[in-house]
């Protein structure tokens, strides 16, 4: 049985068609990269996931059970945690106090749940910033602190909204190194990402949107030299990088 | 911080012994707006949830009490907890249908607003309340129903009122449904993404807020001997109940008491001020002018503020 699978949904905003005809699926523990240009329909396919909004026609199963008419809280309760791609950190909490809400949804103990915070905060690397107002971050810092509160809710997929969006190479390197690392125990990652050498780097398999239809599907390598993508979005740059 | 909070407390039992009557009714409303400050904290302040009809869990709880009492004999002191039910119910309702139909900010508090001024027009014309002109309770001095012939009683109580509330609404800050209501209040949408279950959270604080407040109608009513449909569901009652927590520091424990500590005496003194000048009412211009300041200039309300200070304190004596 696949962890996710999406059977033909559809979402359409007044006269704009957002998500069409979709259906792709996604095995145990694995790193799926979207990619398409602006406008593609990747959000719109993350809140479709997450429950922020009802699909208009087609299934959604998270381990074979249907996500129809379930909330975003009750989807998270079952393993399926999503990031914004604008981060929105909690802004008046401590960035412990922004884990823990996440960590509160495995433990009704609050102890608890601030050890399990102070565990997931170590593994991201924001220990040092606990008791800072999470307002008080860097673009970078917050980017981390959105990926620890998913994180702290212990999920099977987790659903990485532009993680390394604006952030310098240097910062970008470490944000694939804690996605691989959060792989690498088991959880299954669903990606939507601008740097491509990123989503390159840690992506198994990659769908490509375009005006909400999957045009490709494929391993990175063949996704780059495949003359559709690069002629809806990636530029001819990309084909001696990926060949390379 | 543990002897500071002992000492304050056993400076406030042992007060009533050195204050005449006047003071010991000013400290009476300081405790009891603060209570109600307090419970009306647990949504407004925790949660974010901005309720300016308060004064209807009051009414009802207050009404339902004194009626309780007056057709049934029965007493106040259970009258109270039935009243906090009726509260808790109409709570209820309010939290359903505003949180069930996703109104936030202002459309929140114009549902409030229109609840407590239904309950007012409801029992403005209701007979068995006494109508518009309310109902008078009869002095009998009898503890059993609330009365006491020495306002010291009303101190101890409304202080024990005040103190329950810090336990009740100080245990809920530290619970798991303390940390859900204050993410809500930060981002709800960022709040749902992790597993809060916002309108399941945000109905349990209305209906915990209400019930408190309501267990404060009884106090209400049965401290100033009548109740009526204009000041026990008025606007002006609401007002002065989110003034405290705003003005003390919403969202914070501390928050209500400061700010009734501030805002009662102040009013007071204003009040007698004026009033032997011959412009009564000029206090509330007073008061509405201190509210301009404080959202101005302490946005967050006067304990954040000064809990900055103190912190800045030792670091600007260190070398």
């Amino acid at each position: 049985m696949s962890l996710l699978e999406v059977r033909a949904v559809a979402k359409r905003f007044g006269g704009l068609q957002a998500v069409s005809d979709l259906t792709f699926g996604m095995a145990d523990g694995e790193v799926l990269g979207l990619i398409g240009p602006n406008g593609a329909g990747k959000t719109t396919v993350f809140n479709l996931l997450s429950g922020f909004l009802a699909a208009d026609a087609g299934e959604i199963l998270f381990r074979g059970r249907s996500l129809r008419g379930l909330r975003p809280h009750q989807i998270c309760h079952l393993g399926l945690t999503r990031t914004f791609q604008i981060v929105r950190p909690f802004p008046h909490l401590s960035v412990l106090e922004n884990v823990k809400v996440g960590a509160l949804a495995r433990t009704a103990s609050a102890r608890d749940a601030a050890a399990r915070a102070r565990r997931v905060l170590e593994e991201i690397g924001l220990l040092a910033k606990a008791e800072v107002p999470a307002g008080e971050l860097t673009l970078a810092e917050r980017k981390r602190l959105e990926l620890a509160r998913a994180l702290a809710t212990e999920p099977v997929l987790l659903l990485l909204d532009e993680v390394m969006a604006g952030l310098t190479a240097a910062e970008t390197e470490r944000i694939v190194e804690l996605v691989r690392a959060i792989n690498r125990r088991g959880v299954a990652v669903l990606l939507i990402e601008h740097v491509m050498r990123a989503v390159m780097s840690l992506s198994e398999r990659i769908i490509v949107l375009n005006y909400g239809e999957r045009i490709a599907e494929g391993p990175p390598a063949v996704i780059a030299n495949d003359p559709r993508v690069i002629e809806a979005y990636l530029g001819e740059e990309y084909v001696g990088a990926a060949q390379g | 911080m543990r002897w500071a909070l002992s000492l304050a407390l056993l400076v406030l039992v042992i007060l009533p012994n050195f204050l005449g009557s006047y003071l010991l009714t000013v400290f009476i409303f300081i405790f009891f707006y603060a209570y109600l400050g307090q419970a009306w904290n647990l949504l407004g302040g925790y949660g974010g949830q901005i309720s300016l009809g308060h004064a209807a869990f009051v009414g009802v709880g207050a009404y339902t009490s004194t009626y309780l009492s007056m057709t049934y004999k029965l007493s106040p002191w259970i009258g109270m907890f039935i009243g906090g039910a009726a509260a808790a119910l109409l709570g209820g309702v309010i939290g359903y249908l505003g949180f069930r139909f996703g109104l936030r900010g202002f459309y929140f508090i114009l549902l409030t607003v229109a609840f407590a001024e239904i309950c007012r027009l409801i029992v403005s014309h209701l007979e068995p309340l006494g109508g518009a002109l309310g109902l008078f309770i009869t002095f009998t001095g009898n503890p059993w129903q609330f009365q006491f012939s020495d306002n010291r009683s009303y101190y101890y109580i409304a202080l024990g009122m005040m103190l329950a509330s810090v336990a009740i609404v100080g245990a809920v800050e530290r619970s798991r449904m303390g940390a859900y209501l204050v993410a809500i209040r930060e981002d709800e949408d960022a709040s749902e993404a992790l597993g809060v279950n916002a309108f399941a959270t945000k109905l349990a604080a209305i209906v915990l807020s209400a019930f408190l407040t309501g267990m404060g109608g009884t106090f209400y009513a049965n401290y100033l001997f009548s109740l009526q449909p204009n000041t026990a569901f008025g606007i002006p009652l609401s007002v002065e109940i989110i003034l405290r927590p705003i003005v003390g520091g919403s969202g914070t424990l501390v928050g209500p008491i400061l700010g009734s500590f501030i805002l009662s005496p102040l009013a007071e003194v204003s009040r007698a001020y004026f009033a032997r000048g011959g412009l009564s009412g000029v206090h509330l211009i007073i008061y509405g002018s201190l509210l301009i300041a404080v959202v101005l200039f302490f946005p967050r309300g006067a304990y954040p503020y000064l809990r900055g200070l103190l912190r800045r304190l030792p670091r600007r004596g260190a070398p």
